[in-house]
């Protein structure tokens, strides 16, 4: 039915499979590690304990009262309404899945925003797993880690990381010509200018792409119920299967109460 | 304000009041931690600075002298900067004759300079002006190699920096040069005191050290107050402020300033420029100074290169500009310049005709009027002293009474000095109508200048 194009790609996904087990296995590996670390905490942590945590980072981050009043509200009611348990179960993916983004993107951004050569092909990458319907990465992450939690990570890692690549080397490039100047004419290194004032700069620009990065995470992480991520996104699966409206919109409110309550802290940082 | 806030949002207040608090809290506690972390880092970083401190480029290299004596801290020798890829055919193509315009229709390149000499000597503050494109600004990054030219060398004190490795170049910008900017590139999120040690940072200058040094900077060009301050919250005149002073913590030997006054309002302008003579009359930096502005460059520069289409058109002082422009292009820059500004009583001065010492008689000064033509005279001694003026009318009646020529002198009469702008010389002139004489701090006269010279002075300001 599909022609070469889909073929190939097919033998491609089936040749990493052979071949790469072991490489494939040491990613595995690599997400595991700090979904459990986390999960360790998450899973068992008291909800109230886990509140009060919630309030004190959130004063710190925002350093507003009232929002952080709100964000613990905001927990409380998917505690109350009996969500709990997925709830950490998504939280615990979308944390490690954004992370690991963030890691991988701000190198790739600054290589980008300092390479012509790699700029295109970094780009022409970027669109290609932006755009790529998000349902499309489940196949073959099942393929090469099976059902579970890592592929659903893996997964989302490589649909939230466009934004920030994206938003790091628009920093970077947008960086005024003057400033690039001040830092030769005084005899910065290259480290010294990125570090000292291309970075800091671009700050604002890399926060916001922090912000965006976060937030596909979260909705990625809900899709990843459909090769068992679990979840939130279970319990939706779950609804959307029996069409239980009432248990969909629950499940929805607390996806959506999660997003905010990120959505506000991540915000903060970018003011600084 | 606070009270209003309080009654019409309570909970808005409370919230912008605790966010304030903990604010504070935390910058506080962030303070505390860093510093035995700071600590920590610090000895590496002096080791590693007085490792760097050792190394001098400059030791073996002797800086070149002019004809005069003056030690020469920039020399540029056939300087040219073709933008676009291969340079070298454009070049050709220039060595040929053709000109900037053919050059950019024919081929993809653009000619931001071309074959351009000068010596900068120390301590001068050296001028280039031209129109926006004409490579002011290309010469002066070529200077400092932030743009490399395609060809030619660029020598400061002796060191050609065209051939420099990168190391060396960083080495020569972080102890010889540093640069003040348009747009004053500050860094936006650090604070002034931060700002002005950026250079001083980066060469990895010990905490203490940098931090007496850019107080030293902050203070000499009137900062004082403002360190904590953020560049956002600074009027345009401030931030330039910092810019100067982010050059000079450094203690560079030469100032590259680039538009430097151009974005501010023109008294703040002005106030920067007396402030850059102090400045300068203080540290006598060597300083390149580029502006589109005539009247900046005629009131700052030591001497002036005039720019167009990547060339040097002239190069002179103020004066032998104005005086000679050289081409049609430079009649046209300084049509504009108030001429009578800059012209000084001096330049314009003829030798007084027809003079007389107050020892000789009324009888002889008639004849010598007569033999001019005119109807006073100047009265000297006899080590050329100018005493005063004598009228006709009064010699006349001296001679009808039977007195000496003395009696008839007016001795309180207008004269300038040799420096006295052309303006003040035609105020002057409006009230008395008739030549002023020029003499100096000793009396002694040099020259007059007449109401028709005057009146040439004028008519060049209007119509070169």
């Amino acid at each position: 039915m599909t022609s070469w194009v889909g073929t190939f790609a097919e033998d491609m996904v089936n040749f990493i499979g052979t071949y790469f087990q072991w490489l494939l296995d040491i990613i595995k590996e690599v997400i595991n590690w700090p979904l459990e670390a986390l999960g360790s905490i998450l899973y068992n942590i008291e909800p109230i304990v886990f509140l009060a945590i919630l309030f004190v980072v959130s004063i710190l981050m925002t350093k507003r009262l009232i929002i952080s009043i709100l964000i613990v509200f905001a927990f409380y009611i998917i505690d109350w309404m009996g969500y709990w348990d997925s709830a950490m179960i998504t939280l615990n993916m979308v944390i490690v899945a954004a992370l690991i983004a963030i890691i991988i993107a701000i190198p790739l951004g600054i290589w980008s925003a300092r390479s012509e050569q790699a700029n295109p092909i970094i780009k022409a990458l970027m669109d290609f797993m932006q755009t790529m319907p998000a349902f499309v990465y489940l196949i073959p992450a099942v393929i090469f880690f099976g059902l579970g939690i890592v592929p659903g990570v893996v997964a989302t890692v490589i649909f939230a990381m466009p934004p920030m690549v994206r938003l790091t080397n628009l920093g970077i490039r947008q960086v005024p010509t003057e400033l690039n100047e001040v830092a030769d004419s005084f005899g910065s290194t290259d480290w010294q200018k990125l570090r000292k004032v291309q970075l800091p700069t671009a700050m604002p620009s890399i926060m916001a792409g922090m912000n965006q990065c976060i937030m596909l995470s979260l909705s990625m992480v809900v899709i990843t119920a459909m090769i068992g991520g679990g979840g939130l996104g279970e319990d939706i699966v779950y609804a959307l299967s029996r069409v239980d409206v009432a248990l969909g919109f629950e499940a929805g409110l607390a996806v959506v109460l999660i997003a905010m309550t990120l959505d506000r802290l991540t915000q903060s940082l970018n003011k600084g | 304000m606070a009270l209003n806030m309080n009654n019409k949002r309570p909970i808005k207040a409370m919230d912008d009041k605790f966010s304030e608090l903990i604010t504070t809290e935390m910058n506080s506690f962030k303070s505390k931690i860093r510093k035995p972390i700071k600590r920590l880092s610090e000895n590496a970083r002096v080791s590693h600075y007085e490792n760097q401190l050792s190394k001098n480029i400059f030791a073996d290299i002797n800086c070149p002298t002019d004809s005069e004596g003056n030690e020469i801290m920039i020399r540029v020798k056939n300087l040219s900067k073709i933008f676009g890829k291969h340079p070298e055919s454009a070049m050709k193509l220039l060595k040929n004759g053709m000109n900037k315009e053919e050059i950019h229709s024919t081929t993809p390149n653009t000619v931001g300079l071309y074959d351009v000499s000068f010596d900068v000597k120390k301590g001068e503050l050296f001028v280039l002006m031209g129109l926006s494109g004409s490579g002011k600004s290309t010469l002066e990054r070529c200077m400092n190699r932030i743009i490399k030219p395609t060809s030619g060398n660029v020598i400061i004190n002796g060191l050609d920096i065209t051939s420099l490795d990168e190391d060396d170049l960083r080495a020569v910008r972080r102890k010889k040069m540093s640069m003040v900017f348009q747009n004053f590139g500050l860094l936006p999120h650090r604070d002034v005191k931060n700002n002005v040690a950026y250079g001083l940072e980066i060469q990895g200058v010990p905490e203490t050290e940098r931090m007496e040094k850019t107080k030293r900077a902050i203070d000499l060009i009137g900062l004082s107050g403002y360190e904590d301050s953020l560049p956002e919250n600074l009027s345009g005149g401030m931030k330039q402020r910092v810019g100067l002073a982010r050059a000079l913590a450094t203690d560079p030997d030469i100032l590259f300033m680039d538009e430097a006054f151009s974005a501010l309002d023109p008294l703040i302008r002005a106030d920067m420029q007396d402030e850059l003579q102090r400045i300068q009359s203080e540290l006598n930096k060597t300083i390149v100074f580029v502006t589109h502005d005539l009247d900046e460059a005629l009131k700052l520069g030591d001497r002036i290169a005039l720019m167009k289409d990547g060339r040097i058109v002239q190069i002179g002082t103020a004066e032998e500009i104005l005086q000679n422009p050289a081409d049609e292009y430079v009649c046209r820059f300084i049509k504009e310049v108030d001429r009578t500004k800059i012209l000084t009583a001096g330049t314009f001065m003829k030798k007084p005709r027809g003079v007389i010492q107050a020892s000789q008689g009324p009888r002889t000064a008639i004849k010598i009027m007569e033999e001019y033509d005119r109807n006073n005279l100047l009265v000297i001694d006899k080590g050329n002293h100018l005493i005063g003026m004598i009228e006709s009318d009064d010699v006349l009646n001296v001679i009808k009474s039977g007195g000496v020529l003395n009696d008839a002198i007016i001795r309180d009469i207008p004269k300038v000095g040799i420096e006295t702008p052309m303006k003040d010389v035609i105020q002057i002139m409006i009230t008395t109508n008739f030549s002023i004489p020029v003499v100096n701090e000793n009396d002694v006269l040099l020259g007059v200048v007449s109401p028709s010279v005057a009146a040439e002075a004028l008519n060049a300001g209007g119509d070169l």
